[in-house]
């Protein structure tokens, strides 16, 4: 009973820490069009947004059910498994966020989660159907439909607003950005902070502390908001920056747009019960209102390492939470070799990052010339090197994530088991 | 394993409508307003656009408004 219990406490703490990680990874889509476009300061933006962050996890909890009563067949699961899972999700948040580049929170916690329910019951736990239809498709038709409507969006405003100029112009710009991504905001809070409160709900029934089909206890909703206003407020500057220079440059009619549009398919398609990925929405209307400017440019390069980084998340989260999934099952001490992995490879990260530090001082690039889309220059080099040179097949995602942290022994430990490679593409 | 490609597209079209109808009217707000400080720097006044403009804010509002119901909802 006390390791049972011990156990649960460790899954609360990692997916607070995941909470976290996706608050920080996030804020980018809220509030890089607003940084980039000077509509609000730095500092002031991510504050907004954490605030707007905390009240919209109080609003729904809609989302969190989708995962704790949908997605994985409950009964099968104990709680190690839900750690896994948040291994492989943590890892790649910060992975990401490490090469500066937007991807799916939502996919990386759902990756981590497949990969660990299949290493722990099969095949069988997924529910494939609910998989594509709840996750995939919308996933694929988000940054589509956002990219569309705020293309033809940018084309409009700059149509009709032909004779809009001066101070007028200039303040309704802002204003109207500021409301739009105050939506984004509030929509994230609703659906992300969710997300981690239907984990922690999944691990308390699997726990068997809460009663299965429970709704979360009040103090998962209140943990899992703070969790993720502090980390949108920490901010991930660096993938704000890429959101907000490195695709396009974005003029504030633009940023108006592409925020307006993407506010817009947010809330449609949550409102129909998707688990939608605000980051797919954000990142496609952001191209969008790029290519929707006349003269305007979309940066491929960049936005190729963003997909390529959106198609490795589910595989290579899925293949991360397998191979915990796996050595918890080796017992205690299992899980806490597992445990001691992730906080060696979060702080090694974290290390790594500090050799080219991004913050609200230089979020918007002014250190660097406007033509270069690759915004990390020395430690990313190596990385995004990898990730583009590993695009073909998705297993591969492991290694790179082997490659940038440096906790040798530990990978080394789990090594000899690597062989079951084909666990990395379960989907 | 339905698709519901119903629901796929009228996210689609409600996105695409509700984009187009906030980014129009928000933007013609914006144009009346600054009809009206041009008006005011010829020591003219242009209430015909003010008013137009500020109607177009206030849908824009509604249509906020709209939205957060629809999270709160």
């Amino acid at each position: 009973m006390e390791s049972f219990s011990l156990i649960l406490a460790i899954v609360v703490v990692t997916a607070l820490a995941f909470d976290f990680t996706n608050g920080f990874h996030d804020t980018a889509n809220a509030m890089a069009t607003t940084i980039s476009t000077g509509a609000l300061k730095p500092k002031v933006a991510v504050a907004m947004s954490a605030v707007l962050n905390l009240v919209g996890a109080f609003l729904s909890v809609e989302v969190a059910n989708t995962i704790s009563k949908g997605l994985v067949d409950e009964t099968g699961i104990r709680p190690e498994v839900i750690f896994a899972a948040l291994v492989g999700a943590i890892l790649w948040n910060l992975l990401t966020w490490l090469v500066g580049l937007p991807s799916s929170s939502s996919h990386a916690l759902m990756g981590g989660l497949i990969g660990a329910a299949v290493a722990s019951a099969g095949v069988g736990a997924v529910h494939g159907g609910v998989l594509l239809t709840k996750v995939l498709l919308p996933a694929v038709a988000a940054p589509v439909v956002a990219g569309v409507a705020a293309l033809v969006g940018t084309r409009l405003t700059y149509r009709l607003g032909r004779k809009a100029d001066g101070r007028a112009a200039e303040k309704g710009y802002r204003a109207g950005q500021i409301a739009s991504a105050g939506l984004v905001s509030l929509a994230h809070g609703t659906n992300d902070a969710q997300k981690t409160m239907g984990i922690i709900t999944l691990a308390l029934i699997a726990g068997g502390a809460l009663a299965p089909a429970s709704d979360p206890p009040l103090w998962v909703i209140l943990s899992a908001g703070l969790a993720i206003a502090l980390g949108t407020y920490l901010g991930g500057w660096r993938i704000i920056r890429t959101m907000g220079r490195g695709l396009t440059d974005l003029q504030p009619q633009q940023g108006f747009a592409a925020q307006t549009s993407a506010a817009t398919v947010i809330l449609a398609s949550s409102h129909l019960g998707f688990s939608l990925s605000t980051t797919h929405s954000v990142s496609g209307a952001v191209m969008g209102s790029g290519i929707g400017r006349k003269g305007g440019v979309v940066r491929w390069s960049t936005a190729t390492r963003m997909f390529v980084a959106w198609g490795l998340t589910l595989p290579a989260a899925a293949f991360v939470g397998a191979l915990a999934e796996w050595v918890t099952k080796l017992g205690d001490w299992g899980t806490a070799l597992v445990a001691v992995f992730l906080v060696v490879s979060s702080a090694a990260i974290w290390k790594v990052s500090r050799r080219e530090v991004v913050d609200h001082t230089n979020v918007n690039g002014d250190d660097e010339p406007a033509a270069t889309p690759q915004p990390e220059p020395e430690p990313a080099g190596v990385v995004t090197a990898a990730m583009a040179a590993v695009t073909p097949p998705p297993a591969l995602g492991e290694e790179l994530k082997v490659t940038v942290p440096a906790p040798v022994p530990v990978v080394t430990a789990s090594a000899p088991d690597a062989p079951p490679t084909p666990a990395a593409t379960p989907v | 394993m339905n698709i519901d490609w119903a629901a796929l597209g009228s996210v689609f079209g409600v996105s695409l409508v509700a984009t187009l109808g906030l980014v129009a009217l928000f933007t013609l707000g914006i144009a009346g307003l600054s009809r009206q400080e041009r008006a005011v720097a010829r020591g003219e006044s242009a209430a015909l656009a003010v008013t137009g403009a500020y109607a177009c804010f206030a849908a824009c509002a509604a249509a906020v408004a709209y939205g957060i119901y629809m999270i709160v909802a």
